[in-house]
Protein backbone atom coordinates (compact mmCIF):
# COMPACT_ATOMS: atom_id res chain seq x y z
CA UNK A 1 0.00 0.00 0.00
CA UNK A 2 2.78 2.38 0.94
CA UNK A 3 4.58 1.72 -2.32
CA UNK A 4 1.65 2.44 -4.58
CA UNK A 5 0.95 5.70 -2.81
CA UNK A 6 4.58 6.69 -3.14
CA UNK A 7 4.42 6.18 -6.90
CA UNK A 8 1.11 8.01 -7.16
CA UNK A 9 2.65 11.01 -5.49
CA UNK A 10 5.78 10.72 -7.58
CA UNK A 11 3.77 10.82 -10.81
CA UNK A 12 1.66 13.71 -9.56
CA UNK A 13 4.73 15.68 -8.56
CA UNK A 14 6.30 15.06 -11.97
CA UNK A 15 3.02 16.23 -13.52
CA UNK A 16 3.02 19.40 -11.43
CA UNK A 17 6.64 20.14 -12.37
CA UNK A 18 5.88 19.56 -16.04
CA UNK A 19 2.80 21.80 -15.92
CA UNK A 20 4.03 24.59 -13.67
CA UNK A 21 7.79 24.50 -14.26
CA UNK A 22 7.62 26.60 -17.43
CA UNK A 23 5.49 29.20 -15.64
CA UNK A 24 7.88 29.50 -12.72
CA UNK A 25 10.88 29.75 -15.05
CA UNK A 26 9.07 32.35 -17.13
CA UNK A 27 8.57 34.49 -14.05
CA UNK A 28 12.03 34.08 -12.51
CA UNK A 29 13.76 34.67 -15.84
CA UNK A 30 11.71 37.81 -16.43
CA UNK A 31 13.39 39.38 -13.40
CA UNK A 32 16.82 39.31 -15.05
CA UNK A 33 18.20 41.66 -17.68
CA UNK A 34 18.11 40.70 -21.34
CA UNK A 35 21.90 40.53 -21.62
CA UNK A 36 22.12 38.28 -18.60
CA UNK A 37 19.52 35.93 -20.04
CA UNK A 38 21.32 35.94 -23.36
CA UNK A 39 24.55 34.71 -21.76
CA UNK A 40 23.20 32.47 -19.00
CA UNK A 41 19.97 31.11 -20.47
CA UNK A 42 16.82 30.66 -18.40
CA UNK A 43 17.21 31.16 -14.68
CA UNK A 44 15.49 29.84 -11.62
CA UNK A 45 16.51 32.49 -9.11
CA UNK A 46 14.94 35.92 -8.77
CA UNK A 47 17.12 38.59 -10.38
CA UNK A 48 17.61 42.28 -9.61
CA UNK A 49 15.70 43.68 -12.54
CA UNK A 50 12.16 42.89 -11.41
CA UNK A 51 11.07 46.50 -10.94
CA UNK A 52 12.92 47.83 -13.98
CA UNK A 53 11.50 45.25 -16.36
CA UNK A 54 7.91 45.34 -15.12
CA UNK A 55 7.95 49.10 -14.86
CA UNK A 56 9.09 49.27 -18.46
CA UNK A 57 6.56 46.74 -19.70
CA UNK A 58 3.66 48.32 -17.81
CA UNK A 59 4.28 52.03 -18.22
CA UNK A 60 6.77 52.73 -20.96
CA UNK A 61 5.11 53.61 -24.23
CA UNK A 62 6.00 51.18 -26.93
CA UNK A 63 4.78 50.09 -30.32
CA UNK A 64 5.36 51.80 -33.63
CA UNK A 65 3.50 54.96 -32.70
CA UNK A 66 4.83 55.01 -29.16
CA UNK A 67 1.29 55.39 -27.87
CA UNK A 68 0.56 52.12 -26.20
CA UNK A 69 1.69 50.93 -22.77
CA UNK A 70 1.32 47.54 -21.14
CA UNK A 71 -1.27 49.05 -18.85
CA UNK A 72 -3.41 50.18 -21.80
CA UNK A 73 -3.23 46.70 -23.23
CA UNK A 74 -4.18 45.16 -19.89
CA UNK A 75 -7.18 47.54 -19.70
CA UNK A 76 -8.25 46.52 -23.20
CA UNK A 77 -7.93 42.85 -22.31
CA UNK A 78 -10.03 43.49 -19.22
CA UNK A 79 -12.70 45.30 -21.25
CA UNK A 80 -12.75 42.44 -23.72
CA UNK A 81 -12.95 39.79 -20.99
CA UNK A 82 -15.64 41.53 -18.95
CA UNK A 83 -17.63 42.76 -21.94
CA UNK A 84 -17.63 39.33 -23.49
CA UNK A 85 -18.59 37.55 -20.25
CA UNK A 86 -21.42 39.97 -19.41
CA UNK A 87 -22.72 40.07 -22.98
CA UNK A 88 -22.64 36.32 -23.22
CA UNK A 89 -24.55 35.83 -19.98
CA UNK A 90 -27.22 38.44 -20.72
CA UNK A 91 -27.85 37.23 -24.27
CA UNK A 92 -27.92 33.55 -23.44
CA UNK A 93 -30.08 33.97 -20.36
CA UNK A 94 -32.70 35.95 -22.23
CA UNK A 95 -32.71 33.57 -25.16
CA UNK A 96 -32.77 30.49 -22.95
CA UNK A 97 -35.62 31.97 -20.92
CA UNK A 98 -37.67 32.52 -24.06
CA UNK A 99 -37.05 29.02 -25.37
CA UNK A 100 -37.47 27.11 -22.14
CA UNK A 101 -40.35 28.97 -20.50
CA UNK A 102 -42.55 30.17 -23.32
CA UNK A 103 -44.90 28.40 -25.65
CA UNK A 104 -44.58 30.08 -29.03
CA UNK A 105 -44.68 29.18 -32.63
CA UNK A 106 -41.08 29.28 -33.75
CA UNK A 107 -39.51 27.93 -30.57
CA UNK A 108 -37.97 24.86 -32.20
CA UNK A 109 -36.59 26.79 -35.16
CA UNK A 110 -35.19 29.44 -32.82
CA UNK A 111 -33.51 26.75 -30.78
CA UNK A 112 -31.85 25.19 -33.80
CA UNK A 113 -30.81 28.52 -35.25
CA UNK A 114 -29.03 29.37 -32.03
CA UNK A 115 -27.74 25.87 -31.58
CA UNK A 116 -26.09 25.79 -35.01
CA UNK A 117 -23.84 28.64 -33.94
CA UNK A 118 -22.31 26.31 -31.36
CA UNK A 119 -20.91 24.18 -34.11
CA UNK A 120 -18.77 26.59 -36.08
CA UNK A 121 -15.99 28.47 -34.34
CA UNK A 122 -15.10 31.98 -35.44
CA UNK A 123 -11.88 30.71 -36.99
CA UNK A 124 -13.65 29.06 -39.92
CA UNK A 125 -15.46 32.23 -40.98
CA UNK A 126 -12.75 34.66 -40.10
CA UNK A 127 -12.36 36.32 -43.52
CA UNK A 128 -16.03 37.13 -44.16
CA UNK A 129 -16.48 38.20 -40.53
CA UNK A 130 -13.65 40.65 -41.01
CA UNK A 131 -15.29 41.99 -44.16
CA UNK A 132 -18.62 42.40 -42.41
CA UNK A 133 -16.92 44.32 -39.63
CA UNK A 134 -15.12 46.61 -41.99
CA UNK A 135 -18.36 47.22 -43.95
CA UNK A 136 -20.05 48.18 -40.70
CA UNK A 137 -17.14 50.45 -39.80
CA UNK A 138 -16.53 48.57 -36.58
CA UNK A 139 -12.81 47.91 -37.02
CA UNK A 140 -10.81 49.34 -34.13
CA UNK A 141 -13.68 49.59 -31.67
CA UNK A 142 -14.69 47.71 -28.56
CA UNK A 143 -18.01 46.70 -30.11
CA UNK A 144 -16.14 45.22 -33.03
CA UNK A 145 -13.88 43.35 -30.66
CA UNK A 146 -16.66 41.87 -28.54
CA UNK A 147 -19.82 41.44 -30.62
CA UNK A 148 -18.64 38.86 -33.19
CA UNK A 149 -17.29 36.69 -30.40
CA UNK A 150 -20.79 36.62 -28.92
CA UNK A 151 -22.10 34.95 -32.04
CA UNK A 152 -21.13 31.41 -31.17
CA UNK A 153 -21.61 29.06 -28.25
CA UNK A 154 -24.45 29.39 -25.80
CA UNK A 155 -24.38 27.86 -22.38
CA UNK A 156 -27.36 26.12 -20.91
CA UNK A 157 -29.19 27.77 -18.08
CA UNK A 158 -32.19 26.87 -15.95
CA UNK A 159 -31.98 23.16 -16.54
CA UNK A 160 -31.93 22.41 -12.86
CA UNK A 161 -34.76 24.75 -11.93
CA UNK A 162 -37.76 22.57 -11.01
CA UNK A 163 -41.09 22.94 -12.81
CA UNK A 164 -43.02 23.27 -9.57
CA UNK A 165 -41.52 26.72 -9.03
CA UNK A 166 -43.17 28.09 -12.11
CA UNK A 167 -46.50 26.58 -11.10
CA UNK A 168 -46.16 28.09 -7.64
CA UNK A 169 -45.14 31.46 -9.04
CA UNK A 170 -48.10 31.48 -11.38
CA UNK A 171 -50.51 30.67 -8.59
CA UNK A 172 -49.02 33.59 -6.70
CA UNK A 173 -49.73 35.77 -9.68
CA UNK A 174 -46.19 36.39 -10.89
CA UNK A 175 -45.87 37.39 -14.52
CA UNK A 176 -43.01 36.35 -16.81
CA UNK A 177 -40.81 39.34 -16.00
CA UNK A 178 -41.28 39.05 -12.25
CA UNK A 179 -40.68 35.31 -12.35
CA UNK A 180 -37.44 35.86 -14.26
CA UNK A 181 -36.07 38.53 -11.97
CA UNK A 182 -37.30 37.22 -8.63
CA UNK A 183 -37.06 33.46 -9.08
CA UNK A 184 -34.87 32.38 -11.96
CA UNK A 185 -31.97 34.79 -11.70
CA UNK A 186 -31.43 34.30 -7.96
CA UNK A 187 -31.70 30.52 -8.36
CA UNK A 188 -29.17 30.47 -11.20
CA UNK A 189 -26.60 32.55 -9.32
CA UNK A 190 -23.99 29.81 -9.02
CA UNK A 191 -24.36 28.87 -12.63
CA UNK A 192 -24.06 32.49 -13.68
CA UNK A 193 -20.89 32.88 -11.65
CA UNK A 194 -19.43 29.72 -13.16
CA UNK A 195 -20.25 30.74 -16.72
CA UNK A 196 -18.91 34.21 -16.01
CA UNK A 197 -15.49 32.84 -15.03
CA UNK A 198 -15.24 30.58 -18.06
CA UNK A 199 -16.33 33.33 -20.42
CA UNK A 200 -14.02 35.91 -18.86
CA UNK A 201 -11.04 33.63 -19.38
CA UNK A 202 -12.22 32.88 -22.90
CA UNK A 203 -12.59 36.56 -23.74
CA UNK A 204 -9.32 37.62 -22.12
CA UNK A 205 -7.46 34.90 -24.02
CA UNK A 206 -8.80 35.77 -27.48
CA UNK A 207 -5.99 36.11 -29.98
CA UNK A 208 -6.88 35.80 -33.65
CA UNK A 209 -9.88 38.09 -33.70
CA UNK A 210 -8.31 41.01 -31.80
CA UNK A 211 -5.20 40.63 -33.90
CA UNK A 212 -7.19 41.18 -37.10
CA UNK A 213 -9.59 43.77 -35.76
CA UNK A 214 -7.17 46.17 -34.16
CA UNK A 215 -4.75 48.07 -36.32
CA UNK A 216 -4.97 51.07 -34.01
CA UNK A 217 -2.58 50.41 -31.17
CA UNK A 218 -4.91 52.08 -28.70
CA UNK A 219 -7.09 48.96 -28.91
CA UNK A 220 -4.32 46.40 -28.55
CA UNK A 221 -4.89 43.68 -25.99
CA UNK A 222 -2.11 41.87 -24.14
CA UNK A 223 -2.37 38.97 -26.55
CA UNK A 224 -1.79 41.37 -29.41
CA UNK A 225 1.14 42.82 -27.45
CA UNK A 226 2.77 39.42 -27.42
CA UNK A 227 2.66 39.29 -31.18
CA UNK A 228 4.08 42.79 -31.25
CA UNK A 229 7.04 41.86 -29.07
CA UNK A 230 7.84 38.93 -31.31
CA UNK A 231 7.73 41.09 -34.42
CA UNK A 232 10.21 43.57 -32.95
CA UNK A 233 12.31 40.62 -31.90
CA UNK A 234 13.14 39.43 -35.39
CA UNK A 235 16.47 40.90 -36.38
CA UNK A 236 17.51 42.41 -33.08
CA UNK A 237 20.93 41.58 -31.63
CA UNK A 238 19.87 40.60 -28.15
CA UNK A 239 16.12 39.96 -28.09
CA UNK A 240 14.23 41.42 -25.15
CA UNK A 241 13.73 38.06 -23.51
CA UNK A 242 12.95 39.66 -20.19
CA UNK A 243 10.21 41.87 -21.60
CA UNK A 244 8.67 39.01 -23.53
CA UNK A 245 8.54 36.92 -20.39
CA UNK A 246 7.17 39.82 -18.34
CA UNK A 247 4.48 40.33 -20.96
CA UNK A 248 3.61 36.63 -20.82
CA UNK A 249 3.39 36.81 -17.03
CA UNK A 250 1.08 39.85 -17.21
CA UNK A 251 -1.10 38.18 -19.82
CA UNK A 252 -1.54 34.99 -17.85
CA UNK A 253 -1.78 36.32 -14.32
CA UNK A 254 -5.43 37.51 -14.25
CA UNK A 255 -7.03 34.42 -15.85
CA UNK A 256 -4.88 32.03 -13.81
CA UNK A 257 -5.80 33.95 -10.68
CA UNK A 258 -9.51 33.81 -11.45
CA UNK A 259 -9.46 30.11 -12.30
CA UNK A 260 -7.45 29.14 -9.24
CA UNK A 261 -9.39 31.28 -6.76
CA UNK A 262 -12.84 30.36 -8.04
CA UNK A 263 -11.94 26.82 -9.01
CA UNK A 264 -14.95 25.09 -7.53
CA UNK A 265 -17.38 27.31 -9.47
CA UNK A 266 -15.24 27.11 -12.52
CA UNK A 267 -15.08 23.31 -12.50
CA UNK A 268 -18.81 23.09 -11.89
CA UNK A 269 -19.48 25.44 -14.78
CA UNK A 270 -17.16 23.56 -17.08
CA UNK A 271 -18.30 20.04 -16.38
CA UNK A 272 -22.00 20.86 -16.19
CA UNK A 273 -22.45 23.14 -19.19
CA UNK A 274 -19.68 22.29 -21.63
CA UNK A 275 -19.39 25.88 -22.76
CA UNK B 1 -38.57 22.40 -22.58
CA UNK B 2 -40.53 22.62 -19.39
CA UNK B 3 -43.98 21.16 -18.80
CA UNK B 4 -45.41 24.46 -17.64
CA UNK B 5 -44.91 27.45 -19.87
CA UNK B 6 -45.98 31.04 -20.19
CA UNK B 7 -48.15 32.17 -23.05
CA UNK B 8 -47.21 35.55 -24.30
CA UNK B 9 -47.52 36.99 -27.71
CA UNK B 10 -44.52 39.25 -28.07
CA UNK B 11 -42.33 38.68 -25.06
CA UNK B 12 -40.50 35.54 -26.27
CA UNK B 13 -39.61 37.26 -29.54
CA UNK B 14 -38.44 40.30 -27.66
CA UNK B 15 -36.24 38.13 -25.45
CA UNK B 16 -34.74 36.39 -28.45
CA UNK B 17 -34.18 39.59 -30.39
CA UNK B 18 -30.71 40.56 -29.09
CA UNK B 19 -29.30 37.08 -29.58
CA UNK B 20 -30.75 36.93 -33.07
CA UNK B 21 -29.44 40.30 -34.12
CA UNK B 22 -25.96 39.18 -33.10
CA UNK B 23 -26.03 35.77 -34.73
CA UNK B 24 -27.57 37.10 -37.94
CA UNK B 25 -24.97 39.81 -38.42
CA UNK B 26 -21.97 37.99 -37.09
CA UNK B 27 -22.73 34.36 -37.78
CA UNK B 28 -25.21 33.70 -40.56
CA UNK B 29 -24.25 36.60 -42.76
CA UNK B 30 -20.48 35.87 -42.75
CA UNK B 31 -21.07 32.13 -43.05
CA UNK B 32 -23.28 32.68 -46.06
CA UNK B 33 -20.63 34.95 -47.55
CA UNK B 34 -17.96 32.33 -46.99
CA UNK B 35 -20.04 29.81 -48.86
CA UNK B 36 -20.87 32.21 -51.70
CA UNK B 37 -17.37 33.52 -52.23
CA UNK B 38 -16.00 30.00 -52.28
CA UNK B 39 -17.60 29.70 -55.73
CA UNK B 40 -16.02 32.90 -57.08
CA UNK B 41 -12.60 34.15 -57.98
CA UNK B 42 -12.07 37.70 -56.86
CA UNK B 43 -10.00 40.06 -58.92
CA UNK B 44 -6.94 40.95 -56.83
CA UNK B 45 -7.35 44.63 -57.72
CA UNK B 46 -10.96 44.70 -56.66
CA UNK B 47 -12.57 44.77 -60.14
CA UNK B 48 -15.44 42.44 -59.44
CA UNK B 49 -15.42 38.68 -59.29
CA UNK B 50 -16.34 35.84 -61.58
CA UNK B 51 -18.21 32.62 -60.90
CA UNK B 52 -15.98 29.59 -61.15
CA UNK B 53 -18.12 26.82 -59.72
CA UNK B 54 -16.23 24.24 -57.73
CA UNK B 55 -12.79 25.08 -59.05
CA UNK B 56 -11.69 26.76 -55.81
CA UNK B 57 -12.41 23.48 -54.07
CA UNK B 58 -10.75 21.28 -56.66
CA UNK B 59 -7.74 23.62 -56.81
CA UNK B 60 -7.35 23.55 -53.07
CA UNK B 61 -7.92 19.84 -52.62
CA UNK B 62 -5.78 19.00 -55.62
CA UNK B 63 -2.74 21.06 -54.72
CA UNK B 64 0.16 19.09 -53.23
CA UNK B 65 0.78 21.89 -50.75
CA UNK B 66 -2.77 21.65 -49.39
CA UNK B 67 -2.52 17.88 -49.19
CA UNK B 68 0.74 18.12 -47.31
CA UNK B 69 -0.80 20.57 -44.81
CA UNK B 70 -3.90 18.39 -44.51
CA UNK B 71 -1.77 15.34 -43.75
CA UNK B 72 0.17 17.28 -41.16
CA UNK B 73 -3.07 18.57 -39.61
CA UNK B 74 -4.47 15.06 -39.28
CA UNK B 75 -1.27 13.68 -37.75
CA UNK B 76 -0.91 16.70 -35.48
CA UNK B 77 -4.51 16.51 -34.24
CA UNK B 78 -4.31 12.80 -33.57
CA UNK B 79 -1.00 13.01 -31.71
CA UNK B 80 -2.06 16.05 -29.65
CA UNK B 81 -5.40 14.45 -28.81
CA UNK B 82 -3.85 11.12 -27.88
CA UNK B 83 -1.13 12.62 -25.68
CA UNK B 84 -3.34 15.23 -24.01
CA UNK B 85 -5.96 12.58 -23.21
CA UNK B 86 -3.43 10.08 -21.90
CA UNK B 87 -1.62 12.52 -19.65
CA UNK B 88 -4.89 14.04 -18.48
CA UNK B 89 -6.22 10.62 -17.59
CA UNK B 90 -3.01 9.47 -15.91
CA UNK B 91 -2.91 12.54 -13.68
CA UNK B 92 -6.62 12.30 -12.91
CA UNK B 93 -6.28 8.64 -11.91
CA UNK B 94 -3.40 9.45 -9.60
CA UNK B 95 -5.09 12.52 -8.15
CA UNK B 96 -8.17 10.42 -7.51
CA UNK B 97 -6.10 7.72 -5.80
CA UNK B 98 -4.22 9.86 -3.30
CA UNK B 99 -5.91 11.22 -0.23
CA UNK B 100 -3.31 13.55 1.19
CA UNK B 101 -2.75 16.66 -0.89
CA UNK B 102 -5.50 15.90 -3.38
CA UNK B 103 -6.88 19.41 -3.49
CA UNK B 104 -3.41 20.98 -3.76
CA UNK B 105 -2.57 18.78 -6.73
CA UNK B 106 -5.87 19.68 -8.28
CA UNK B 107 -5.28 23.42 -7.89
CA UNK B 108 -1.75 23.19 -9.25
CA UNK B 109 -2.72 21.04 -12.20
CA UNK B 110 -5.65 23.11 -13.44
CA UNK B 111 -3.83 26.46 -13.42
CA UNK B 112 -2.48 26.05 -16.95
CA UNK B 113 -6.05 25.84 -18.29
CA UNK B 114 -6.24 29.61 -17.99
CA UNK B 115 -3.19 30.25 -20.16
CA UNK B 116 -3.94 31.43 -23.66
CA UNK B 117 -2.47 29.46 -26.57
CA UNK B 118 -0.27 32.36 -27.79
CA UNK B 119 1.17 32.81 -24.28
CA UNK B 120 1.77 29.07 -24.13
CA UNK B 121 3.43 29.34 -27.53
CA UNK B 122 5.68 32.15 -26.33
CA UNK B 123 6.75 30.23 -23.25
CA UNK B 124 7.27 27.14 -25.38
CA UNK B 125 9.42 29.10 -27.80
CA UNK B 126 11.70 30.07 -24.94
CA UNK B 127 11.98 26.47 -23.78
CA UNK B 128 12.93 25.46 -27.32
CA UNK B 129 14.98 28.57 -28.12
CA UNK B 130 18.24 28.03 -29.96
CA UNK B 131 20.30 30.06 -27.49
CA UNK B 132 18.56 29.92 -24.16
CA UNK B 133 16.19 26.96 -24.38
CA UNK B 134 16.92 24.36 -21.68
CA UNK B 135 15.23 21.63 -23.67
CA UNK B 136 17.53 22.22 -26.63
CA UNK B 137 20.58 21.98 -24.38
CA UNK B 138 19.21 18.85 -22.78
CA UNK B 139 18.61 16.96 -26.02
CA UNK B 140 21.95 18.20 -27.40
CA UNK B 141 23.53 15.88 -24.85
CA UNK B 142 21.90 13.01 -26.70
CA UNK B 143 23.08 14.28 -30.03
CA UNK B 144 19.80 15.86 -31.16
CA UNK B 145 20.59 19.18 -32.77
CA UNK B 146 17.19 20.79 -32.35
CA UNK B 147 16.37 23.77 -34.56
CA UNK B 148 12.83 24.97 -33.96
CA UNK B 149 11.70 27.27 -36.76
CA UNK B 150 14.20 25.84 -39.21
CA UNK B 151 13.80 22.08 -39.12
CA UNK B 152 10.27 20.93 -40.05
CA UNK B 153 10.09 18.05 -37.58
CA UNK B 154 11.68 19.96 -34.72
CA UNK B 155 9.11 22.73 -35.13
CA UNK B 156 6.31 20.17 -35.27
CA UNK B 157 7.66 18.57 -32.10
CA UNK B 158 7.67 21.91 -30.27
CA UNK B 159 4.13 22.71 -31.44
CA UNK B 160 2.83 19.36 -30.28
CA UNK B 161 4.51 19.65 -26.89
CA UNK B 162 3.07 23.11 -26.27
CA UNK B 163 -0.40 22.16 -27.51
CA UNK B 164 -0.48 19.07 -25.28
CA UNK B 165 0.80 21.01 -22.28
CA UNK B 166 -1.91 23.62 -22.73
CA UNK B 167 -4.72 21.07 -23.06
CA UNK B 168 -3.86 18.60 -20.28
CA UNK B 169 -5.69 20.56 -17.51
CA UNK B 170 -8.98 20.52 -19.41
CA UNK B 171 -8.87 16.74 -19.79
CA UNK B 172 -7.67 16.36 -16.23
CA UNK B 173 -10.69 18.27 -14.89
CA UNK B 174 -13.17 16.17 -16.86
CA UNK B 175 -11.53 12.83 -16.11
CA UNK B 176 -11.27 13.65 -12.43
CA UNK B 177 -14.91 14.67 -12.20
CA UNK B 178 -15.81 11.53 -14.16
CA UNK B 179 -13.82 9.38 -11.76
CA UNK B 180 -15.35 11.01 -8.74
CA UNK B 181 -18.78 10.32 -10.19
CA UNK B 182 -18.16 6.55 -10.06
CA UNK B 183 -20.09 5.28 -7.03
CA UNK B 184 -18.02 3.93 -4.13
CA UNK B 185 -20.14 0.76 -4.11
CA UNK B 186 -18.93 -0.17 -7.60
CA UNK B 187 -15.31 0.42 -6.69
CA UNK B 188 -15.67 -1.63 -3.53
CA UNK B 189 -17.36 -4.48 -5.36
CA UNK B 190 -14.59 -4.39 -7.95
CA UNK B 191 -11.94 -4.33 -5.26
CA UNK B 192 -13.42 -7.45 -3.66
CA UNK B 193 -13.59 -9.28 -6.98
CA UNK B 194 -10.18 -8.35 -8.25
CA UNK B 195 -6.95 -7.64 -6.49
CA UNK B 196 -5.02 -6.20 -9.40
CA UNK B 197 -5.45 -2.43 -9.70
CA UNK B 198 -4.37 -2.45 -13.33
CA UNK B 199 -6.95 -5.02 -14.25
CA UNK B 200 -9.66 -3.16 -12.33
CA UNK B 201 -8.75 -0.08 -14.34
CA UNK B 202 -9.14 -1.82 -17.70
CA UNK B 203 -12.28 -3.80 -16.86
CA UNK B 204 -14.24 -1.49 -14.56
CA UNK B 205 -12.97 2.08 -14.40
CA UNK B 206 -12.13 2.66 -18.04
CA UNK B 207 -15.48 1.41 -19.42
CA UNK B 208 -17.24 3.71 -16.95
CA UNK B 209 -15.11 6.61 -18.18
CA UNK B 210 -15.81 5.96 -21.86
CA UNK B 211 -18.58 8.58 -22.21
CA UNK B 212 -16.24 11.23 -20.74
CA UNK B 213 -13.36 10.04 -22.92
CA UNK B 214 -15.48 10.13 -26.03
CA UNK B 215 -16.76 13.60 -25.31
CA UNK B 216 -13.17 14.73 -24.70
CA UNK B 217 -11.98 13.05 -27.88
CA UNK B 218 -14.15 15.32 -30.00
CA UNK B 219 -13.33 18.40 -27.92
CA UNK B 220 -9.61 17.69 -28.20
CA UNK B 221 -9.82 17.20 -31.95
CA UNK B 222 -11.59 20.55 -32.30
CA UNK B 223 -9.04 22.09 -29.96
CA UNK B 224 -6.09 20.90 -32.01
CA UNK B 225 -7.75 21.95 -35.25
CA UNK B 226 -8.78 25.46 -34.22
CA UNK B 227 -7.71 26.66 -30.81
CA UNK B 228 -4.03 25.96 -31.34
CA UNK B 229 -3.93 28.76 -33.91
CA UNK B 230 -2.23 31.05 -31.38
CA UNK B 231 0.49 28.50 -30.64
CA UNK B 232 1.24 27.99 -34.31
CA UNK B 233 1.19 31.69 -35.10
CA UNK B 234 3.65 32.49 -32.33
CA UNK B 235 5.98 29.65 -33.25
CA UNK B 236 6.06 30.14 -37.04
CA UNK B 237 5.65 33.95 -36.88
CA UNK B 238 4.12 34.47 -40.33
CA UNK B 239 7.00 32.59 -41.91
CA UNK B 240 5.51 29.28 -42.96
CA UNK B 241 8.45 28.71 -45.36
CA UNK B 242 9.48 25.25 -44.29
CA UNK B 243 7.41 25.11 -41.14
CA UNK B 244 4.48 22.84 -40.45
CA UNK B 245 1.13 24.63 -40.31
CA UNK B 246 -2.46 23.47 -39.89
CA UNK B 247 -5.44 23.95 -42.17
CA UNK B 248 -6.85 26.84 -40.13
CA UNK B 249 -3.56 28.63 -40.35
CA UNK B 250 -3.60 28.20 -44.10
CA UNK B 251 -7.09 29.73 -44.30
CA UNK B 252 -5.70 32.74 -42.47
CA UNK B 253 -2.54 32.97 -44.58
CA UNK B 254 -4.37 32.71 -47.90
CA UNK B 255 -7.09 35.11 -46.82
CA UNK B 256 -5.12 37.84 -45.09
CA UNK B 257 -1.57 37.46 -46.35
CA UNK B 258 -2.23 36.08 -49.82
CA UNK B 259 -5.48 37.99 -50.45
CA UNK B 260 -6.92 34.94 -52.15
CA UNK B 261 -10.50 35.26 -50.96
CA UNK B 262 -12.01 32.50 -53.10
CA UNK B 263 -9.54 29.84 -52.12
CA UNK B 264 -9.56 30.89 -48.47
CA UNK B 265 -13.37 30.69 -48.40
CA UNK B 266 -13.39 27.29 -50.06
CA UNK B 267 -10.97 26.09 -47.39
CA UNK B 268 -13.19 27.61 -44.69
CA UNK B 269 -16.13 25.67 -46.03
CA UNK B 270 -14.09 22.45 -46.05
CA UNK B 271 -13.26 23.09 -42.41
CA UNK B 272 -16.91 23.80 -41.61
CA UNK B 273 -17.78 20.40 -43.03
CA UNK B 274 -15.08 18.75 -40.92
CA UNK B 275 -16.40 20.41 -37.74
CA UNK B 276 -19.96 19.47 -38.60
CA UNK B 277 -18.98 15.85 -39.11
CA UNK B 278 -17.09 15.80 -35.81
CA UNK B 279 -20.04 17.31 -33.98
CA UNK B 280 -22.53 14.95 -35.58
CA UNK B 281 -20.39 12.00 -34.51
CA UNK B 282 -20.45 13.42 -31.04
CA UNK B 283 -24.25 13.67 -31.01
CA UNK B 284 -24.63 10.25 -32.46
CA UNK B 285 -22.98 8.81 -29.38
CA UNK B 286 -23.77 11.21 -26.62
CA UNK B 287 -26.45 13.81 -26.31
CA UNK B 288 -25.12 15.49 -23.25
CA UNK B 289 -24.53 18.93 -24.59
CA UNK B 290 -27.79 19.25 -26.46
CA UNK B 291 -30.64 20.75 -24.55
CA UNK B 292 -31.73 23.74 -22.61
CA UNK B 293 -34.52 22.30 -20.62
Amino acid sequence: MYRTRFFDHLILICGVIFMLGPLVVAFTTSTHSAAEIHTNGLMLNIGDDFTTTYDKVLFKSGGFTGQVTGLTMAMNSLILGLGFAIGKIVLSMLAAYAIVYFRFRFATIAFWLIFTTLLLPLEVRIMPSYKVMSDLGLLNSYQGLILPLLASATGQFFKSVPDELLEAARIDGAGPVKFFIDVLVPLSRTMIAAVFIIMFVYGWNQYLWPMLMTTDEGFYTLMRGIKQILQVWVGSQIPDYNEAFAMAVLAMLPPVFVVVVFQSWFIKGLTETDK
Amino acid sequence: MKRVQFNSRYLPYLLLLPQFVIITIFFYWPSAQAITSSFYIEDPFGFGSSFVGLSNYTDALGSPEYQKIARFTVAYSLIVTFLALSFGMLLALKADAVIRGQSSYKTLLIAVYAIAPPVAGLIGMMMFDQHIGPFVHLVALFGWDMKVGINYYDTAFAMIMVAVWNQIPYNFIFFLSGLQGIPASIREAAAIDCKSGTRRFWTVILPLLTPTAFFLLVINMTYSLFDTFGIIDVIVKDKPANNPITLVYKVYLDGFRGNDLGSSSAQSVILMVIVLVLTLIQFRFIERRVHYG
